[in-house]
């Protein structure tokens, strides 16, 4: 990843004079120098755009701003996020946007000179290129109701839109004001603000909404535990809401979790206007916590007296890294090896931190300091770590690893990854969709001892014999590891083997890895291993090659062994047909029909679930792992993590030949499917199937659909900043769960309701794991449909880009991994078939049919060819 | 049809080819400085003001720019990179710009026209506006970071003194090229905005970034998508790379302007890298086969040459993606896209 993707966006606020005191005592000085340095810091603790305001009676502001711009634009490290030009000031802002070179943030504009003053700026904005913060303010005054904030907001959309400003590029504030003043009118300003941004973002597609924290408590100035207790339950509340950024001190929020439960209610009470006599009761309550900022210090003194795994926890979750050093210093003299501070404490401090943030008790800006007290930590371990290393625990090898270019799958590389890395060797991982030039770099800049490649998909398979032949082009002889779900043996040793002199292995499974790599390492086992393997790859190579052509039909043989289905019984038509299109289907639901067999499997754990919960061997294991599982499940419900969205379509259609003609009523136009016949010779009784097979040429039906789990990665991205592997694959091993249940619901649904040929079905989850209903759903790239290359066209028949939000990468493999999508067959007799091996003539005939050259065909089917 | 959508039109059919280099075209006539100064009568050595050509040496203009017609070319951009009158100073001629910009565009556009009128495709006449030596971004002075050479007003009303001719002697686009300072090309942008409003009518813009280091980052810094996020305002009918190092060298980035540029995609390399005598020798069937690569990966529409290409190189182009389909528009869902020096995009 390239570029960095924000859900919440925290706003630096440092740098602006009137929100911070210390900034604007720099500014009056002239300390520019300082005040630069203001602006790093804030980058460094994570803030995603930097706000700069100089509005100070005192300040010449256009030369205050402009200088400042300035001077940040020479520092790379801090001019790498955008600026939000924050001026009440028009020329102070038109001044900043001269100076600054990306793309920044205006804030403000607004209607309260009227429509052309508000037209005019936004015109200026966008012939310099800035997005804007639009405050819900008109010629009337500031919006204080809902109504009022959404009416406003809805106008000036709609004004903006008007002159052709990019959606995407306004910002809304509908302006946060103080509550709990004692006047009745502003009880409503909290709760109104948080229902105007539901309303706004519903009624204004593509706009985003921000806000100015620090109003909201003003009446309980100078308390601050219960400034900071109202901030983190306003945000807590607004962010579910839609709020996507806020200006925030990090220092000025709290926790939502460790709250003052009571505290924590009454400050509920009044945001959401709870009960009438909010306002009363956390005045009175509020008293009580005035001095607990000196209760706070007192804690403060208190949790440095605790043992050394908690205080470093505590230092984690609260982002307090004054002590960390020496902390990190006494855990390492407490344990045999540096690293297993990290392994211990340290990660299972990040591990908690993990949970408060996943449940959005935390907020970004405390995740970010967290993560900088771990990093703190570690650096004062590293050179112990190392020292150790140099005494002779040197790592046992180096092995670099890869997704290849065009596949992003990457749960069974980072199981394998973790396995060895257990075992002492040091993994270099390079992530997904690596292209052969970085991982031939890496290998030989880093002097690795190995390379492994991974890969899901069938054309990952391509990519892997290109970088063995690169790899030979390069003149490098260090050991090919290939592992992956679509990889195997034969594939290693008919393609790969060939390509590359060095050796090349194929690993089955995480469990082989270490024994792999650990004989390709040894001074006495390397020789004989590689020879052996080597010799079983030509035996397959030579065994492969007595198998000629012979035991394949010829393309007309095998059509005239067809399958011939009953048509007197196919399905009748649809009941609803075209496009049904789900946003959001519920979670919970798709939950009850998991089909966890697979899920165990991807941990290696062998054997059908339930049974393997009371497994001899791998039984404790599998429990615990069910457990883990069942936790990471609720929440992901509860807390809404994911998003299952999908798309049906119904057509009607013919046979024609091996291909389905599916015609598209309303755009009055047909859509080849060309589909792929099995030629092998098949005993007399067993037909040569083809998925064409099961569909009337006189006129028939056929679906398609596409599911994806969206909203995966915020939470990936926490656990990969934890360096919590762990949790990272559960949540990817979950998601694919998830995408499986869902396209075995909308399975069902189609049956029983949207084509409704099975209306009565009632089956329960096992019967539908064992698929025992009427009808199939095979999937390009798939046994049945080989070709990963019609998933543009059913992708194109479906929408499914617009309607799921699944996009196809360059090999054809879908983003979210965690997606699946297919045909719908409806005849009783349809089932599911191995196309294997096709013959010359096929491939030909298949071409032809397809509209591509013979190379791409050759391409997208290789699998299934000699 | 206004020029844009010609040219849409044209890039839907095909990949559509540029021009190849100036400088090192002129260099091969050997010109001397009465070549050059002609009877100006200008106060300065105007050796190596090139583009002061089209007013001393107009029949050099013409051979190359027919050069590259024959070639191939479709668009042909004019000789115009150094006609501000910041760069202009140096020679003393900046009292000229209006005429250097007139002369030059008067010279594409009445051979664009004689050829498009000759075989009926039609042939575009791209007005080139250079990046200027000076720098909004950056400080010329190590010790005071703050300090800038020029401002943005400066800027903008002289990239709008040569926009205004360069439209005015018959420019269909304005090409804002070798941006190595994206603030610059912003002021640029700003210029041809104001145009647009004087002239009432819509005056498109082709923006190419150039590249100053392998990681794939410009002068200002900015990366491709950086830079991209930072134009996009302009509604340019192209974006893409020119100048920077060879084809060879651009291909990662190509590619990922490629992948987010809802624009046309313009890439015009170099002929290679210079060799240890500052020439440039890579043969055109080299850079073809390069630039060959990138439209078979659906990646660009619009194809040329930067330094040291000549007409040959141009013609191998022509020749090596003829037939080869054009690279297809993305469709990017509208998410807030916005950029320091690096890209950052706001989830919806």
């Amino acid at each position: 990843m390239t570029q960095q993707v924000a859900s919440f966006v925290n706003i630096g606020e440092r740098t602006n004079v009137t929100g911070s005191a210390a900034f604007k005592k720099l500014i009056l000085a002239g300390d520019y120098a300082k005040a630069v340095e203001v602006a790093r810091q804030q980058v460094e603790n994570g803030a995603q755009i930097i706000d700069v305001n100089m509005d100070e009676g005192l300040l010449d502001a256009v030369e205050a701003m402009t200088t400042f711009l300035k001077l940040i634009a020479a520092e790379p490290d801090i001019a790498r996020v955008p600026v939000m030009i924050d001026s009440s000031k028009w020329d102070v802002i038109e001044a900043g946007l001269k100076c600054v070179s990306g793309k920044p943030v205006v804030n403000s504009i607004s209607m309260k000179e009227g429509e052309e003053a508000f037209l005019h700026h936004a015109r200026l904005c966008m012939d310099y290129g800035a997005a804007v913060v639009v405050m819900a303010f008109d010629e009337k005054g500031q919006a204080d109701t809902k109504q009022r904030k959404v009416e406003i907001c809805e106008r000036a959309y709609k004004l903006l839109v008007g002159i052709g400003f990019p959606p995407e590029d306004i910002i809304f504030d509908p302006n946060i004001f103080a509550v709990a003043t004692g006047i009745e009118e502003h009880d409503r300003y909290a709760l109104d603000f948080i229902e105007a941004v539901a309303e706004i973002k519903a009624r204004c597609p593509h706009v985003h909404c921000s806000g100015g924290l620090s109003n909201l408590s003003f009446s309980f100035r100078g308390n601050e535990p219960v400034r900071r207790a109202m901030h983190s339950v306003f945000l807590y509340h607004a962010i579910k809401a839609g709020l996507d950024m806020a200006i925030v001190n990090a220092g000025q929020i709290d926790i939502y979790d460790t709250i003052d439960p009571a505290l924590r209610d009454a400050c509920e009470d009044v945001i959401l206007m709870r009960r009438p006599d909010a306002t009363e009761r956390l005045i009175a309550m509020a008293e009580s916590f005035k001095g607990t900022d000196a209760v706070a210090e007192k804690q403060a003194a208190e949790w440095r007296g605790w043992d050394v795994v908690r205080r470093l926890e505590h230092a984690l979750v609260k982002g307090i890294d004054t002590y960390v050093v020496e902390d990190t210093e006494e855990a390492r003299l407490a344990h045999p090896r540096p690293i297993e501070v990290i392994e211990g404490p340290l990660m299972q401090g990040m591990n908690t931190v993990g949970d408060l943030f996943g449940a959005g008790k935390m907020f970004l800006p405390q995740v970010v300091k967290s993560a900088r007290v771990m990093k703190k930590a570690v650096a004062h371990l590293i050179p112990f770590i190392e020292a150790e290393k140099e005494a002779g625990a040197k790592a046992k090898g180096k092995i670099v690893m890869a997704t290849v270019k065009g596949d992003v799958h990457d749960i069974g590389k980072n199981i394998v990854g973790v396995v060895l890395q257990c075992n002492g060797y040091e993994v270099i991982d390079l992530g997904v969709m690596v292209p052969w030039t970085t991982i031939l770099e890496t290998a030989q800049r880093e002097e690795a001892d190995m390379i492994g490649l991974s890969g899901l998909i069938t054309p990952s398979l391509d990519e892997m014999v290109t970088v063995a032949e690169e790899m030979q082009r390069a003149g490098m002889t260090m050991p090919l590891l290939i592992g992956g779900a679509t990889t195997s043996k034969v594939h290693t040793a008919l393609k790969i083997d060939p390509a590359y002199d060095g050796p090349v292995v194929h690993v089955l499974d995480a469990s082989r890895a270490v024994g792999v790599a650990s004989q390709l390492l040894s001074d006495t086992q390397c020789e004989p291993f590689v020879a052996a393997t080597a010799a079983e790859y030509q035996h397959i190579r030579d065994v492969r090659s007595g198998k000629d052509a012979s035991l394949l039909l010829s393309l007309e043989d095998a059509r005239a062994n067809m399958f011939k289905a009953d048509l007197s019984e196919k399905a009748p038509p649809p009941d609803q047909p075209g496009l049904h299109v789900f946003d959001s289907w519920d979670l919970a639901d798709l939950a009850e029909c998991f089909d966890w067999t697979p899920f165990f499997r991807a941990w290696e754990l062998h054997g059908n679930f339930p049974a393997i919960l009371a497994d001899e061997v791998v039984g404790e294991a599998a429990r615990n792992l069910y457990k883990d599982a069942k936790a990471m499940l609720e929440r992901i419900i509860s807390e809404k993590w994911l998003t299952a969205r999908g798309v049906v379509g119904l057509w009607p259609c013919a046979r024609e030949g091996d291909d389905v003609m599916v015609y598209l009523p309303e755009e009055e136009r047909h859509v080849r499917l060309p589909f792929l016949r099995q030629q092998i010779r098949k005993s007399r009784d067993r037909a040569n199937f083809c998925l064409a097979d099961f569909i009337d040429p006189d006129g028939d039906w056929i679906g398609g659909f596409a599911v994806g789990i969206h909203g995966i990665e915020p939470h990936l991205e926490l656990f990969r900043a934890a360096h919590d592997d762990y949790s990272d694959i559960l949540l990817k091993a979950l998601a694919d769960r998830f995408a499986e249940a869902f396209a075995e619901r909308l399975h069902q649904h189609m049956r029983t309701t949207l084509w409704g040929y099975a209306p009565g079905e009632q089956l329960t989850n096992e019967a539908l794991i064992r698929e025992e209903y009427r009808g199939i759903r095979p999937a390009p790239g798939y046994p049945a449909c080989p070709d990963h290359s019609l998933k543009p066209v059913l992708f194109e028949l479906l929408d499914a880009t617009a309607n799921t939000g699944i996009t196809l990468t360059e090999s054809q493999a879908m983003l979210p991994t965690a997606a699946v999508s297919g045909f719908y067959f409806a005849h009783p007799d349809s089932q599911y078939f191995g196309v294997a091996r096709i013959g010359r003539d096929q491939l030909e005939d298949y071409a032809a049919r397809r509209g591509v050259d013979l190379a791409t065909a050759e391409r997208w089917l290789r699998p299934n060819l000699d | 049809m206004s020029a844009r959508e010609q040219l849409l039109a044209e890039a839907a059919k095909r990949i559509l080819i540029s021009d190849g280099a100036w400088g090192t075209q002129i260099q091969t006539f050997g010109l001397a400085e009465a070549d050059y100064a002609g009877d100006l009568g200008l106060a300065r050595e105007q050796k190596g003001n090139n583009d002061i050509l089209a007013l001393t040496r107009p029949d050099v203009i013409e051979t190359i720019a027919r050069a590259y017609l024959d070639a191939g070319s479709d668009i042909l951009s004019t000789n115009t990179f150094s006609s501000t009158s910041i760069s202009q100073a140096d020679y003393g001629a900046e009292h000229l710009v209006r005429e250097l910009n007139l002369a030059n565009a008067g010279i594409a556009r009445r051979l664009a026209d004689e050829y498009a009128a000759k075989d009926g495709r039609p042939r575009f006449v791209a007005g080139a506006i250079g990046p200027t030596n000076k720098t909004l971004s950056l400080s010329p002075d190590v010790n005071d970071p703050g300090y800038r050479e020029i401002d943005w007003d400066y800027l903008v009303a002289v990239y709008l003194e040569q926009a205004a001719a360069l439209v005015e002697g018959g420019a269909d686009f304005i090409l804002i090229e070798t941006v190595f300072d994206t603030l610059n090309a912003k002021a640029a942008i700003m210029a041809v905005k104001q145009l647009e409003r004087e002239l009432g009518r819509d005056v498109p813009v082709m923006l190419s970034m150039t590249l100053t280091d392998l990681s794939g980052r410009n002068l200002s810094g900015h990366t491709v998508e950086a830079f991209w996020y930072a134009v996009r305002h302009a509604r340019p009918v192209t974006v893409g790379l020119n100048c920077s190092f060879g084809a060879a060298q651009l291909r990662p980035h190509v590619r990922a302007l490629s992948q987010i540029a809802d624009a046309l995609i313009m890439v015009y390399p170099n002929a290679g890298l210079p060799n240890e005598l500052g020439q440039y020798d890579e043969m055109p069937e080299t850079t073809a086969a390069l630039v060959r690569d990138w439209a078979e990966h659906g990646q660009v529409n619009v194809l040329g040459g930067c330094c040291g290409s000549t007409p040959a190189h141009i013609a191998e182009m022509a020749k090596a993606v003829q037939g080869l389909p054009p690279r297809q528009l993305p469709n990017p869902t509208p998410v807030t896209r916005l950029a320091g020096l690096e890209p950052f995009v706001m989830a919806v």
